[in-house]
C-alpha cells in the first residue's frame, strides 16, 4: 500500500494505536475532536472519568490489598496449614491473585476511558517483566502493578526506573535481594543462608533489557560494578513482609567505576547514582525510544522517528509522555508503510474483538485461558525479556488456531464470560468500517458476501485483516 | 556481552521469528513430506519437586527411616502398602505397581541421586535452568530441547516438536518451530463450516505472513485429521486427567509416523510440603497418575518403544528429613527414570551417597551424583545420534558414560 491514508483510515489507524482497538463512539469523538485534542485528552488520563472500568475492577477483591494482606488471606498450603486455615481451595489459593489481576488487565484494557494509559502500563510492564508465579511475587505482583508500575506509566522514565529497582516484586524476581558484599560472610541467620556473594542477575538485566541496550555500550565489569552498587538493596522478608529496605551490613562500601564513572556515594546512593546515569544515558534514551516507535509505528521503526523520539527523551528528560506525543506526532506515524503493519499480540486481539463486538466482558477462567493458548498468559511471562513486540512472534499453528476459534466462540455467544448483544453484528459492513475500511482485500471481501449473517462476523474477526493494527 | 542473545530474543518465547525472512518452519512446512519412522525423545517434566526418596526408596539405607518417622515407606515384605524390591537396596513406591513389570522386563531404568546441580531451591529458578540446560547460568535464550532441533534438521514435518501443554514449554522454546495443543482432536476449528471459508481465505491473502501462516496452520490440521483417522484412538488405559491424555497423544503420533523427534509432557503437584502421605495419600496419588500413565504409553506402543526414550525429571527433590507437617522441603538430587526399547533397564543407576547425616548436601539433603544433563546427553547420543552435546548444553562436560541405552 503506497497511497496516502483516508480519512478513515487514519482514525482507524490512530486508535488502532493508542487504544485496544476502535469502536464507533471513539471513531466519531476522534472525528469530531480531531487527532491532537484526543492524543492531549488521552495524554492527561488523570482527568478523564473512568467509572465504569474502575467499578469493575473495585469488584475484584484482591486488588486493594496490600502484599502483607494478601499474603495473609492466600497463605501457601504449608503456612495454612500451621495457622490452622482449610487447605487453600479455588478461592483462598496464591493462584486466585493472579487470576484477578489477570482479570483487571484484560477489564481495562477492554473498558477504561483511559486506553493509551492502559496501552502503556501493559508496555511497561512488559519491559520490566517479572513472572508472577516465581514463589514470593505470586503475593507481590498485585503491588507491582499498582504501586510500582501504574502510577509512572506516563511519568518519568527514571522515576519508574526506580520504582521498579526498589519494589519488592523486582528485587526478588531478579535475585537482588539475595546479592550481598562479596566480603560479607553469612553469620548463623539462616536467612542469610542463601546469601553468598554478588548476585548479578539485575545488574546485568537492568542494562540490557531496562536501559542501555544490548549494544548499549557496557562490559562484563560493567555489569559487576552495577551489582556491586546495588548490594544491600533487599527485602526484609520476601513472604509476609516484603518492603525495600537497605541493608548496610549487606552492602559493598568499595568504590566502584561504573561506564567510567567512579561511585564514591556510599550506602544506598550507590544505587541511587546508577539509576540517575542509567536513566540519562544516550543510549537508554535511544533504545527506549526504538522499544516505543516499535509499539507504535512499526516492528522496524524508520530511523528518523527513533531519532526524533530519542532526541525527546533526552530533552524532556525522560518525560515518557513527550516521547508518546512525538512518536504519535510523527509524519512516520501515519505513513502508508505503518498501516496495518503490526500483528495484535493475543491482549490486543482479544480486548479488541470484545470492544468492537461491544460484548458485554466479565472475566472467566475460560477467556482468559484462551489468552495463554494464543502465547501471552498475563503477568505470567517467564523470561526477563517480557513477550515480544513482533509480528511473526505470534502466528505460530496453534495461536492462529486459537484466534480463529476465539473469533468463533465469541460471535457465537459462546464463550464464557463475554456476551455479544443481538443486534450489535447485525451490519457488516458497520463492522469492516471498524476494522478494514476501504482496505478489505477482494477475497476477504467476497468470502464475506457468501457468508451468512452469523458467520460474517466470526470470518471478519478470523481473517488476517483483524489480526492486525 | 551477549550477543546472540539478543538478536535470538527478538524470536524467543514463544515459537518463532524470522529477522525479516519468512519462518524456517513455514518454508519447510511448503514442502513437507510425511516423516517415516523415525525415533524421538520423550521428556516428562514433574512440576514441584518430586520427592524421590519416597519414590524409590533406599529401603537398605539405615538414616532412611528415622529421617522419615510418620511418612516412611515400609520395607519390602508381603502384605499391603510395602515397597517393592527393585534389587535388595532400592525399593519402588507402590503406587508405582504398574512400573515393576517394565522394569523386569529390562525397558526401566532408574537413576538415583540425579537432578540438577544448580543449589537453587526456587522451583522458578530451578525448573528454569533444567529448561534451558545450563544450570546457573540465566541469560541462556532458548530451552534445550529447542537447541536438538535446532541443530538437527532432520525431516520437515511439522510435528518434529511437540508440546502437549496450552504452552510452549521453556525447554522447547526457541527458534525451531514447534507445535503445543492439548490432544489431536482439539486441534481442529470448532466451527467446522467455517473451515473451507478460513483456508481459502487465508491461502489467498494478499498478506504473505499469513497466507504462509495459515498454509502451515490448515496442513498440520490435514494431517492431524488423516492421523485421526489412520490411528484409532488407543485402548491402553491412561489415567484420566490432562497428563494421560497427552501421553496418549504423543503416543499417537509416533504410531502415525508423523516425524515426531522431540515430545514434551508435564504433571504437577509434587509440591508436597504439607501431609504428603507414605503408602497411600498425597504422592502416592500423584505416583499412581504417573505411574499407569507410563504404562499405558509403554503398553500403547507396542513395538514402536523400540523407538522411543522416555525421561522423567523435576527440578528438585525434597529434604532428606521430614518436616513438622508431616511433608517434605525443597531439596537437591531427586530420582529419574528412563524407559524405552533400548533401554539397558531393571538396574537403579547412579551412585548412592547415602542419608547420614553428615554426607547430606548442605547438611539437609540427598546429595547428587548424577548431572540430569549426563542422562539426558546419553540418550541424545546413543538413541538420536546427536554428536555435538556441546551444543545443546554448553559448558558441560560428562565425565563417564552411565550405560544406559543400547
Amino acid at each position: 500500500m503506497s497511497a496516502p491514508l483516508s480519512h478513515e483510515q487514519k482514525i482507524l489507524h490512530f486508535l488502532n494505536r493508542i487504544s485496544f482497538g476502535p469502536t464507533p463512539e471513539e471513531v466519531q469523538r476522534v472525528d469530531r475532536l480531531g487527532f491532537r485534542p484526543y492524543l492531549d485528552e488521552q495524554l492527561a488520563p488523570e482527568k478523564i472519568p473512568d467509572n465504569v472500568a474502575e467499578e469493575k475492577v473495585a469488584a475484584l477483591k484482591t486488588m486493594r490489598l496490600s502484599s502483607r494482606e494478601l499474603f495473609e488471606l492466600y497463605p501457601p498450603p504449608k503456612v495454612a496449614q500451621e495457622r490452622g486455615m482449610a487447605m487453600p481451595g479455588e478461592m483462598n489459593a496464591p493462584r486466585f491473585i493472579i487470576l484477578e489481576l489477570q482479570q483487571a488487565r484484560l477489564l481495562r484494557a477492554v473498558y477504561s476511558q483511559r486506553q493509551l494509559y492502559e496501552v502503556m502500563v501493559d508496555f511497561w510492564s512488559n519491559h520490566f517483566n517479572i513472572f508472577a508465579a516465581k514463589g514470593a511475587d505470586r503475593w507481590l505482583t498485585t503491588s507491582y502493578d499498582r504501586d510500582t508500575i501504574r502510577p509512572h506509566a506516563l511519568g518519568k522514565f527514571r522515576d519508574l526506573l526506580l520504582a521498579t529497582a526498589q519494589s519488592p516484586a523486582m528485587l526478588f524476581y531478579l535475585d537482588n535481594w539475595l546479592s550481598v558484599s562479596p566480603n560479607f560472610t553469612p553469620a548463623r541467620m539462616p536467612a542469610n543462608a542463601r546469601r553468598r556473594g554478588l548476585n548479578e542477575n539485575y545488574g546485568r538485566e537492568l542494562m540490557e533489557l531496562h536501559t542501555l541496550g544490548v549494544d548499549g555500550g557496557y562490559t562484563q565489569q560493567d555489569v559487576r560494578e552495577v551489582a556491586r552498587c546495588f548490594t544491600g538493596w533487599t527485602l526484609v522478608r520476601p513472604r509476609g513482609d516484603a518492603e525495600f529496605h537497605f541493608e548496610p551490613r549487606l552492602h559493598d562500601p568499595g568504590v566502584k567505576t561504573v561506564l567510567g564513572t567512579r561511585i564514591t556515594a556510599g550506602g544506598m546512593e550507590d544505587g541511587i547514582k546508577v539509576i540517575d546515569l542509567l536513566a540519562r544515558h544516550p543510549s537508554t534514551a535511544k533504545f527506549i525510544a526504538t522499544k516505543l516507535a516499535r509499539r507504535f509505528v512499526t516492528d522496524k521503526p524508520p530511523p528518523a522517528v527513533v531519532d526524533r523520539a530519542a532526541e525527546a527523551f533526552r530533552r524532556s528528560d525522560g518525560d515518557i509522555r513527550t516521547v508518546v506525543r512525538t512518536i504519535v506526532d510523527s509524519p512516520e506515524f501515519f505513513a502508508p508503510e505503518a498501516y496495518q503493519a503490526k500483528v495484535k499480540k493475543p491482549l490486543e486481539f482479544a480486548a479488541s474483538a470484545l470492544r468492537v463486538t461491544n460484548a458485554e466482558t466479565r472475566m472467566t477462567p475460560q477467556l482468559l485461558r484462551y489468552l495463554g493458548r494464543m502465547g501471552e498468559p498475563l503477568f505470567l511471562a517467564q523470561p526477563p525479556t517480557g513477550y515480544p513486540d513482533v509480528s511473526s512472534s505470534w502466528i505460530s499453528p496453534d495461536m492462529l488456531l486459537t484466534r480463529m476459534n476465539f473469533a468463533a466462540d465469541l460471535v457465537g455467544n459462546r464463550l464464557d464470560g463475554a456476551r455479544v448483544p443481538p443486534n450489535a453484528l447485525r451490519d457488516t459492513q458497520a463492522l469492516v468500517r471498524l476494522i478494514a475500511p476501504d482496505s478489505l482485500s477482494p477475497v476477504t471481501r467476497q468470502a464475506l458476501a457468501e457468508a451468512d449473517e452469523k458467520e460474517a462476523p466470526a470470518l471478519l474477526l478470523a481473517a488476517p485483516e483483524f489480526q492486525r493494527r | 556481552m551477549n550477543h546472540s542473545r539478543r538478536s535470538f530474543l527478538k524470536s524467543t518465547g514463544i515459537g518463532f521469528l524470522a529477522l525479516g525472512l519468512p519462518p524456517s518452519f513455514l518454508v519447510r512446512a511448503a514442502g513437507a513430506e510425511q516423516g517415516g519412522r523415525g525415533k524421538a525423545l520423550v521428556v516428562i517434566f514433574q512440576r514441584g519437586g518430586m520427592d524421590g526418596l519416597n519414590v524409590v526408596i533406599p529401603f537398605k539405607d539405615q538414616a532412611y527411616y528415622a529421617l522419615r518417622p510418620s511418612i516412611a515407606v515400609k520395607e519390602p515384605a508381603a502384605g499391603e502398602e510395602r515397597a517393592i524390591d527393585l534389587d535388595g537396596y532400592f525399593a519402588l513406591h507402590p503406587a508405582l505397581a504398574s512400573l515393576k513389570t517394565i522394569y523386569d522386563n529390562g525397558k526401566l531404568a532408574i537413576v538415583h541421586a540425579a537432578g540438577s546441580p544448580d543449589n537453587s531451591r526456587s522451583h522458578f529458578d530451578a525448573q528454569d535452568y533444567m529448561e534451558i540446560g545450563t544450570p546457573g547460568i540465566k541469560s541462556t535464550p532458548d530451552g534445550w530441547l529447542n537447541r536438538y532441533l535446532s541443530e538437527k534438521q532432520a525431516s520437515v514435518s511439522p510435528f518434529r516438536g511437540v508440546a502437549v501443554s496450552p504452552q510452549t514449554p521453556r525447554m522447547l522454546a526457541g527458534a525451531a518451530p514447534t507445535l503445543s495443543m492439548s490432544s489431536i482432536e482439539e486441534f481442529r476449528l470448532r466451527n467446522v463450516a467455517m473451515a473451507p471459508t478460513l483456508e481459502k481465505l487465508y491461502a489467498n491473502s494478499t498478506d504473505p505472513l499469513f497466507r504462509q501462516g495459515g498454509k502451515s496452520l490448515f496442513d498440520a490440521m490435514a494431517r492431524l485429521r488423516a492421523i485421526e483417522s489412520k490411528i484409532p484412538p488407543s485402548t491402553a488405559s491412561y489415567p484420566a486427567g490432562r497428563f494421560g491424555v497427552g501421553l496418549k497423544q504423543i503416543a499417537r503420533l509416533i504410531k502415525a509416523d508423523a516425524g515426531l523427534e522431540i515430545a514434551f509432557n508435564e504433571i504437577e503437584g509434587w509440591d508436597t510440603h504439607v501431609a504428603e502421605g507414605g503408602a497411600t495419600g498425597q504422592l502416592a496419588n500423584r505416583l499412581k497418575e504417573l505411574g499407569d500413565g507410563l504404562a499405558a504409553f509403554y503398553q500403547d506402543l507396542g513395538d514402536r518403544v523400540e523407538d522411543i526414550v522416555l525421561v522423567t525429571m523435576s527440578e528438585f527433590g525434597r529434604t532428606a528429613r521430614e518436616n513438622g507437617n508431616r511433608g517434605t522441603d525443597h531439596g537437591h538430587a531427586n530420582v529419574m527414570f528412563v524407559l524405552g526399547g533400548r533401554v539397558r533397564g531393571g538396574k537403579v543407576y547412579g551412585r548412592w551417597p547415602g542419608l547420614a547425616p553428615e554426607v547430606l548436601y548442605e547438611g539437609r539433603d540427598l546429595d547428587l551424583t548424577t548431572d540430569y544433563r549426563a542422562v539426558c546427553g546419553e540418550v541424545l547420543a546413543r538413541h538420536l545420534a546427536q554428536r555435538e552435546l556441546s551444543k545443546i548444553f554448553p559448558g558441560f562436560r560428562s565425565s563417564s558414560s552411565l550405560g544406559l541405552v543400547v
